[in-house]
C-alpha cells in the first residue's frame, strides 16, 4: 500500500470503530465559510487556515477542523442526543521548516447529549484510550471549567471578571491581566498617563477638546469606557490568599485522583469552584467506571489553554514523542450557544490523526 | 554576474546610489531618463536591476535578483528567514509601522486599551473592530503576540489614514515617519503602538544561485561595502 492508502485505511477503520460505538457518519465540506470562522476565531485563523476567494460566496476557507460544520448542521436539523463520526482531511498552514503536515486526515467522534455530560466525557475518552492502545501514547487531561468558575468566583468587578474569561485562552495576556488585577504587575505607565488626562474634565468634555470626531465607536460608547476605566482604578486588587489560589490552580499538575483531592482541599477558600470540582469528581468515578486508573491518569489544570480553541471544560490529549498531538478532543457547550444562534447542547468530542496512528503502527515511515 | 536590485526611481533610488558610492561603488542609470537600466562602476561581476521598490522582495524571493535593496518592513511582511538574509542596513528610508486611532479615543492609550475597546465594540456593532492595513502579516503577528482578540483586519493599499473618516475602518496600521497626515486625519498613535521600524536594508537571495564566480564577485563587493565576505 501507498504511504496515502495505508493511512486511509486506519482512518477507515477507526471511523468503523466510531460507528460501531453508535455514531452516525457525517461529511462537511471542504470549503467552508470564512466569516463564521474569523468571528469565531479571530484573526489569528488567518496564520493557521488557507483562506481563498469565491467570486460568489466571497472569502472561503480550506477546512481547518471539523467541529464547526459537524456543530453547525446539528443545530440546524440535529435530534438529541446524537453521535457523529467524520473522516476527511484538514488543512492547517505550517511554519517553514516546521516539517508538519499541512494536509492531513482527520477521524473524529462528537457527542451531543444533555443527560450526563461527565459520563459523555468519559465515553468519548474511554473510547478513544481503546482505540488508542498499545501505542505508547501519554494521555493527559485537564479541565478548563475549573480554572473558569474560580474566575467567576473572584471578588472583584464584574468587567474584570470578564476581561479575565474573555482571554482565558490566550495564557500571556490572561496572565498579564492577572498580575495587574492582583497588584503583582505595576499599573502600566501610558495607563498612569491616561487616568490623569480624564481627571481633567468629564469624558464628554474631553472628546469634544480632542478635536474632529471621526469614527463608527460613538462619544457615548467611548465615554462609557472612560468611566468604566476610572472606576476599575478604584477598584481594590484582588485579595491576595485568593490570587495565591488561582495562579495555584492555573501551575496545577497531578495525577487526577491526587488533583481533586487537592481542589477538594482548596474548595472552602474558593467556593465558586464547588461545583465545577463535583463535577470533576462525577468524571472521574465515570473514568473509572471504564477501567480508567484515575490513580495515574495526568492532570493539568491549564490543558488545552491554547489560542484557536473552544474547550470550556474537560480536555485531552494523546501524546506521543517528537510528533503533534495524536489525539485531541474536549467539551465545548459555549460553542454550541454561539453557533446555534441561542440555543444549546452540551457537546463533547475529539479527533485522532490517522497518519500519525499508522506511523506509530509502523504501516508508513 | 551577480543581479542587484535597486529602486528604480526617487528619493529611495537616489539614497541608494548614494550609499554604494560612498563606499566606492559607482551606481548609475545608463541609457536615456526613462530607461530602466544602469551600471555599476567599481566593482567586476555586479549589474543593477532597476526595479520598483515593491517588487525588490518578490524578486529576492524567486531569486532573479542576488542582491537587493529595499524596506525591512516590505520583505518582513512578505518573505521569511529562509528565503533572505540581511547584508546591511542602509540608514536611510526610515518609516515606522504602527497603530493609530482617532483623537477622540480619549479611553484608548495603549495595545491593552485597544484589546479592551474592541470587546466592547464587538458587542454594541455586531462585528469586529476593523483596523485598515496593507501589512496584514506584521499586525497580525504583533496583535497575536499580545493576546488582542475581537479585531479584524481589512485591506488597504492607499489612503490608509481616510479610511476612518470614511467609515471602512475604526483605526489603522500603516507607516508613518512624519505622522503628519494622521495629525491631518485626526489619528494618533498608540503609545506602544510600534509594529516595526522599518529602514532601507541590502538583502542577499537565499534562493537565487550563487556560482563560485558570483560569489567571487560577491566578496570583492563586499570588501568595498564593509559586509561580511559571504553573503549569509
Amino acid at each position: 500500500m501507498t504511504p496515502k492508502a495505508a493511512i486511509r485505511a486506519e482512518g477507515e477503520r477507526l471511523l468503523a470503530a466510531f460507528v460501531q460505538a453508535g455514531a452516525v457518519p457525517v461529511e462537511a465540506d471542504i470549503l467552508q465559510p470564512a466569516g463564521t470562522l474569523l468571528d469565531l476565531y479571530g484573526e489569528d485563523i488567518r496564520a493557521r487556515a488557507y483562506v481563498t476567494d469565491d467570486p460568489i460566496r466571497g472569502e472561503m476557507m480550506l477546512r481547518p477542523d471539523f467541529t464547526v460544520p459537524v456543530v453547525q448542521a446539528h443545530m440546524a436539523h440535529g435530534a438529541e442526543p446524537a453521535r457523529y463520526a467524520y473522516l476527511g482531511e484538514v488543512f492547517r498552514k505550517q511554519m517553514r521548516g516546521s516539517g508538519r503536515a499541512s494536509e492531513y486526515l482527520q477521524v473524529g467522534y462528537e457527542v451531543f447529549d444533555r443527560a450526563s455530560p461527565e459520563a459523555a466525557d468519559a465515553e468519548v475518552f474511554a473510547l478513544f484510550r481503546d482505540l488508542l492502545s498499545g501505542l505508547g501514547l501519554r494521555p493527559v487531561t485537564g479541565d478548563i471549567g475549573i480554572l473558569m468558575a474560580a474566575v467567576r468566583g473572584l471578588e472583584t468587578s464584574d468587567r474584570r471578571k470578564a476581561a479575565l474569561l474573555r482571554h482565558v485562552w490566550r495564557p500571556v495576556r490572561f496572565k498579564a491581566l492577572l498580575d495587574r488585577f492582583a497588584g503583582r504587575a505595576p499599573v502600566p505607565a501610558g495607563r498612569l498617563a491616561l487616568l490623569e488626562r480624564l481627571k481633567a474634565g468629564t469624558p464628554a468634555q474631553l472628546i469634544e477638546e480632542a478635536g474632529t470626531f471621526v469614527g463608527l465607536r460613538s462619544p457615548e460608547e467611548i465615554a462609557a469606557r472612560a468611566e468604566a476605566l476610572v472606576a476599575d482604578a478604584e477598584t481594590p486588587p484582588i485579595k491576595a490568599t485568593e490570587a495565591a489560589l488561582l495562579y495555584d490552580l492555573l501551575s496545577l499538575e497531578a495525577p487526577a485522583a491526587h488533583a481533586l483531592s487537592h481542589l477538594r482541599g482548596i474548595t472552602p477558600m474558593l467556593p465558586a469552584i464547588g461545583p465545577a470540582v463535583d463535577r470533576f469528581a462525577v468524571r472521574l468515578d465515570a473514568l473509572a467506571a471504564r477501567g480508567v486508573d484515575v490513580a495515574t491518569l495526568a492532570f493539568e489544570a491549564s490543558h488545552g489553554r491554547t489560542a484557536l480553541e473552544y474547550y470550556d471544560g474537560f480536555v485531552f490529549s494523546f501524546l506521543g514523542d517528537g510528533m503533534p498531538p495524536v489525539a485531541s478532543g474536549g467539551r465545548y457547550d459555549a460553542l454550541t450557544a454561539v453557533l446555534g444562534a441561542g440555543a444549546f447542547i452540551p457537546a463533547v468530542g475529539g479527533v485522532i490523526r490517522p497518519g500519525l496512528v499508522a506511523r506509530l503502527k509502523g504501516a508508513v515511515a | 554576474m551577480i543581479r542587484v536590485g535597486v529602486p528604480s526611481k526617487g528619493r529611495l533610488m537616489q539614497d541608494c546610489f548614494d550609499w554604494f558610492g560612498a563606499r566606492g561603488v559607482v551606481m548609475r542609470r545608463s541609457g536615456s531618463d526613462r530607461e530602466y537600466s544602469g551600471v555599476i562602476e567599481g566593482v567586476d561581476g555586479a549589474v543593477p536591476v532597476l526595479l520598483s521598490a515593491g517588487e525588490i522582495p518578490r524578486e529576492l524571493a524567486a531569486g532573479r535578483i542576488h542582491l537587493g535593496v529595499t524596506g525591512s518592513d516590505l520583505v518582513r511582511e512578505q518573505l521569511g528567514e529562509d528565503e533572505v538574509a540581511e547584508v546591511a542596513k542602509l540608514g536611510f528610508g526610515a518609516a515606522d509601522l504602527i497603530i493609530a486611532v482617532p483623537n477622540v479615543w480619549i479611553d484608548v492609550e495603549t495595545v491593552d486599551d485597544l484589546d479592551a475597546a474592541a470587546a466592547a465594540f464587538r458587542k454594541a456593532h455586531g462585528h469586529r473592530l476593523r483596523i485598515a492595513t496593507k501589512y496584514h502579516r506584521l499586525v497580525r503577528d504583533f496583535l497575536q503576540a499580545q493576546g488582542v482578540a475581537d479585531y479584524q483586519l481589512v485591506d488597504s493599499q492607499g489612503a490608509t489614514e481616510g479610511t476612518v473618516k470614511n467609515g471602512t475602518a475604526e483605526c489603522i496600521a500603516d507607516i508613518t515617519s512624519s505622522g503628519e497626515t494622521l495629525r491631518a486625519n485626526h489619528l494618533r498613535i498608540l503609545s506602544d503602538g510600534l509594529i516595526h521600524s522599518s529602514q532601507a536594508v541590502l538583502w542577499a537571495s537565499r534562493v537565487a544561485e550563487w556560482t563560485a564566480a558570483d560569489r567571487a564577485a560577491y566578496s570583492a563587493l563586499a570588501a568595498k561595502l564593509g559586509v561580511a565576505a559571504r553573503p549569509f
